[in-house]
């Protein structure tokens, strides 16, 4: 079998499955549940000066029948008192001492208050520590999280005072509320981060109530803007992940987290670049339980592409991940359409006559049995047709040779330059 | 419970009807095809693909609108169609998974209406012309939507005392319950048509008065009663019209006398599964089916037949009665039959059955008659053109007489299967479009 152990930043565990900081990882009895069901990591619920919780907090978006297409919160850092957390970390890691524990910590930006925490948090053995950047609603108007999280000197400052005192390795959690995620991912390599992990929830409304005109959620009547996540924010994340993993100066490991609900949604984190994944709405959606077939899955498919180690994807796929500029023009793929397996549903046809190109045409062979065929010459090769077709394998989008060499936007303008 | 209190039970509508969260999950798996082949095989054309994509955003009100806008008897259609070899059968999930449930969906929508009752159409600006349906069963009802949607004044005559036709009193209430039937008939009503019901067309009121007084005359009378069966002993006591029967179900007290009784069925098509599932559900002991042909001529849907089997009814091929037998008090008391082979097959590709010569008694209590309907004859004494008791129409359903259009059963030819109300409500609305058609180009003409 297929070697699952992984390894963040000299962090390591069983397997690359970790709980993200977040609702799951709230106690000791929920981290020991989640060990015990398979997981591999938690980083814990993030700690910090206590808060207060609104009441009404989560809310989600259900898409076409299928429940949580995507999640939305209005939750703070843990509402626990500091000193429960820790009795039940080092209770936790004495249970499990080759489990990844790592605490999750958010405080102002103040050096003697990172200083103390990060003391106080490794005192009791955790294996790691990830300073939350990005919480987007609450402590943000604290000037914590997220409004932290946005300005890279302020990433840079405080992850610099946390290495002042860390024994264990600090990753740094980026917010995706911010333009372009390496410059802060940048500022924590510059700060001294031992790894970054991303990301962190989105700024969201998760909807309006059609019928009292109040929004979704809301705390007594109002409202306000949440984190989003889940399934839905999946290639957002996978975007910001592969930004980050191709940047030069960020050259440390990332921790990969956002809307992964699958050991295909881990295998794509793994290959775009982390070193291992973080979940929470998937566990907050079904339980613990779903790692047994993150893992089964995982195992297999190693074994099947004949890898002796989940170490073996990470980053596989980042060199294919590049700029627009670099596309090869010149290439061209056109839709093709398997009769066999078409069921006629005609929505390639519809689609493509209404907002694509106008090629898919419908014809009735000499049995009088309708068929659609795909005017080659006019198709450009946008995907759209084998998108909304729902058959699996009806239309494959095949390459049409053109004679034409490889050539990309931007060596076309080098060579208008040097022309 | 007695076996008697029990029985209203077994009249009561067998399919459950779907929970919203079936029904939400069900719409959600229609592909929401494009020119999609489930509406080329529904007759009336209901665009199915868009009354369920509404059912998905829980906007009923336009999702029954979309139904009964494209077939006026949507709600028992829903419930009676023979899904499978219609749209069902049609829709292009069947090559990957299984069927969208199109019939039940459309009940779930159709219900959603008739307990809103909201209103679901208004009636058309009124262009003076007045219309004269005769029959107020679906093909009726039908033309008198979408002539009353179009403008015309339309007055429906109905021979029994409650429209809706066969719905209302042939098709068997544990398909068809009669309040859905009659929601149809109101939701005609409530566009101003004006419903005559206990007259009867040729007794109560002539053709020729409805000619005079109208623009136009819709000829809707369906088919008549069970034709007797031509074998000696007929008229003893026990023997039953299949659709006298369901009727009998039907009205508010249930017929006591088949309880614990044997009874044999004649025939094989709907109306016999319908007249022995009844008289099963009536409480009689034991029900066979006699056809003279076999289980592949039989006219009956699979689905009935299965639910027949269901229902203990046992069938019995190859059989032709040839002499009903009685006791001294004139009662029935056993069938004479013959057995009968199947001839090689005719040009038509249908295969004669001719006796064997072998006979043999069967005893029973009851005798059903259901060897399909006969043909209303009084048309012929007014002129109306009909061959083999049908009404000759040309393309654009007007009889030999101008003026007087048919649709529905009373036009449904000799053809493979059995007539449809899905049919029938499609032939009403041609017909009506027929007339409006004619009387635009009539009015064009005077007012050149
Ligand atoms: C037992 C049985 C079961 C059936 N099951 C099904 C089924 O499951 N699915 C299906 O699709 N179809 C079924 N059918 C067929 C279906 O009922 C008919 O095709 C349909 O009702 C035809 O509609 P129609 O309006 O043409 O005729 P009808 O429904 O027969 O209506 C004709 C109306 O005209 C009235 N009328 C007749 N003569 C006069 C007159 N002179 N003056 C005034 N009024 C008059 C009658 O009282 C009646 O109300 C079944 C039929 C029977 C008999
Ligand atoms: C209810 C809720 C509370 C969360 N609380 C925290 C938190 O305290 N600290 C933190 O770093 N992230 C927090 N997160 C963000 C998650 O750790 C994670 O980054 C995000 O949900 C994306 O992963 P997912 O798509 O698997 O849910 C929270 C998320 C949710 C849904
Ligand atoms: S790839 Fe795009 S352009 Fe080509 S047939 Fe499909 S939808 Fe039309
Ligand atoms: S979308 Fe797919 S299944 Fe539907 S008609 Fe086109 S090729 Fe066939
Ligand atoms: S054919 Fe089936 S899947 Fe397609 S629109 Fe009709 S019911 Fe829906």
């Amino acid at each position: 079998m297929a070697d699952l152990i992984s390894n963040l930043a000299g962090i390591t565990s069983p397997n690359p499955f970790w709980l993200a900081s977040a609702p799951p990882t709230n106690s000791g009895y929920q981290v020991q549940r989640a060990f015990e069901a398979g997981w591999g990591g938690a980083v814990w619920k993030t700690l910090g000066e206590p808060i207060m919780n609104s009441t009404s907090r989560f809310a989600a978006l259900h898409f076409n029948g299928k429940r949580v297409a995507g999640f939305n919160n209005i939750e703070l850092i843990s509402d626990r008192p500091l000193d429960v957390n820790l009795r039940e970390i080092a209770d936790t890691k004495k249970r499990f001492p080759n489990h990844a524990i790592v605490a999750s910590l958010m405080v102002e930006p103040k050096q003697e208050k990172w200083h103390e925490i990060v003391k106080r948090v490794e005192a009791v053995g955790v294996d790691g520590l990830e300073l939350n950047f990005g919480c987007p609603h609450g402590m943000a108007e604290r000037g914590m999280g997220s409004a932290s999280g946005q300005v890279p000197a302020l990433v840079e400052q405080q992850t610099a005072w946390v290495k002042e005192v860390a024994t264990t390795p600090v990753i740094v959690k980026l917010t995706p509320n911010i333009t372009d995620i390496t410059a802060t991912a940048e500022a924590a390599a510059q700060g001294g981060a031992d790894a970054i992990s991303l990301i962190n929830t989105i700024n969201s409304l998760a909807g309006v109530d059609i019928d009292t005109w109040q929004t979704i959620p809301n705390v007594d009547g109002l409202g306000t803007h949440g984190g989003y996540c889940g399934p839905a924010v999946k290639p957002i994340a996978l975007h910001m992940l592969g930004d980050c993993a191709r940047h030069p100066n960020v050259d440390i490991p990332i921790s990969g987290i956002g809307g992964i609900a699958t050991w295909q949604d881990a295998v794509q984190f793994l290959l775009m670049g982390a070193s291992n994944v973080q979940v929470c709405t998937a566990a907050m959606h079904h339980g613990f339980r779903i790692v047994e077939d993150l893992l089964d899955g995982l195992s297999a498919y190693l074994e099947e592409k004949g890898l002796a180690s989940v170490q073996d994807l990470v980053g596989q796929s980042v060199h294919r991940y590049s700029e627009w500029g670099n596309l090869n023009l010149n290439h061209q793929v056109v839709a093709r359409i398997n009769q066999d397996v078409c069921i006629n549903c005609n929505k390639c046809h519809i689609s493509c006559e209404d907002t694509a190109h106008q090629c898919i045409g419908r014809y009735t062979d000499e049995n009088g049995a309708p068929y659609l065929k795909v005017d080659e010459d006019e198709c450009v090769g946008c995907n759209l047709c084998s998108i909304v077709c729902p058959v699996e394998g009806a239309i494959a989008m095949v390459p049409k040779p053109n004679g034409l060499p490889p050539m990309s936007w931007n060596e076309r303008q080098a060579a208008i330059a040097n022309d | 419970m007695e076996r008697s209190e029990s029985i209203p039970l077994n009249f009561q509508e067998v399919e459950p009807p779907l929970s919203t969260q079936e029904a939400t999950d069900e719409a959600t798996r229609c592909l929401y095809c494009y020119d999609a082949p489930c509406i080329t095989a529904c007759p009336t054309g209901i665009d199915i693909p868009s009354f369920i994509q509404k059912i998905t955003t829980n906007n009923l009100t336009g999702s029954a609108r979309t139904i009964m806008e494209a077939n006026p008897i949507g709600a028992s259609c829903a419930r009676v169609c023979p899904t499978e070899e219609l749209c069902e059968g049609a829709c292009v999930l069947n090559q990957t998974s299984k069927p969208i449930m199109i019939g039940k969906l459309q009940r779930y929508a159709t219900d959603w209406a008739i307990q809103n009752e909201k209103p679901l159409f208004t009636a058309g600006k009124r262009n003076g012309q007045k219309v004269a349906v005769v029959g107020g069963g679906p093909a009726g009802l039908s033309a008198a939507r979408e002539l009353a949607l179009l403008g015309y004044a339309v007055t429906v005559y109905e021979a029994e005392t409650e429209a809706g036709g066969l719905d209302t009193y042939g098709i068997v209430s544990f398909r068809l319950p009669k309040r859905i039937s009659l929601w149809e008939v109101e939701q005609v009503k409530s566009l101003g048509v004006s419903i005559q019901t206990n007259t009867r067309i040729g007794v109560d009121l002539s053709l020729a008065e409805l000619q005079q007084s109208f623009d136009a005359v819709v000829l809707a009378v369906g088919m008549a009663n069970v034709p007797p069966l031509g074998i000696p002993g007929e008229e003893l006591h026990g023997v039953y019209d299949a659709i006298d029967l369901v009727k009998a179900t039907k009205s508010t007290t249930l017929p006591q006398q088949f309880q614990g009784k044997r009874g044999v069925v004649i025939g094989a098509g709907n109306t016999a599964i319908d007249g022995a599932t009844c008289a099963v559900r009536l409480g009689a002991e034991n029900v066979k089916v006699l056809y003279r042909r076999t289980e592949a001529e039989m006219t009956a849907y699979q689905f009935e037949y299965e639910f027949a089997k269901q229902d203990s009814v046992e069938f019995r091929w190859l059989v032709s009665p040839i002499a009903v037998l009685g006791d001294e008090k004139g009662r029935v008391t056993a069938l004479k039959c013959a057995e009968m082979a199947l001839a090689e097959a005719d040009e038509s590709g249908r295969r004669t059955p001719i006796p064997t010569g072998a006979t043999f008694v069967i005893k029973t209590d009851f005798i059903i008659k259901a060897i399909g309907q006969a043909r209303h004859r009084w048309l012929d004494d007014v002129g109306i053109a009909t061959h083999n008791g049908v009404i000759s129409i040309d393309h654009h359903y007007e009889t030999s007489v101008k003026g007087v259009f048919a649709c529905g059963d009373a036009i449904f030819g000799q053809g493979q299967g059995e007539a449809m109300v899905v049919a029938a409500a499609e032939q009403g609305k041609q017909a009506a479009y027929a007339i409006d058609k004619k009387r635009r180009s009539q009015r064009a003409e005077t007012s050149a």
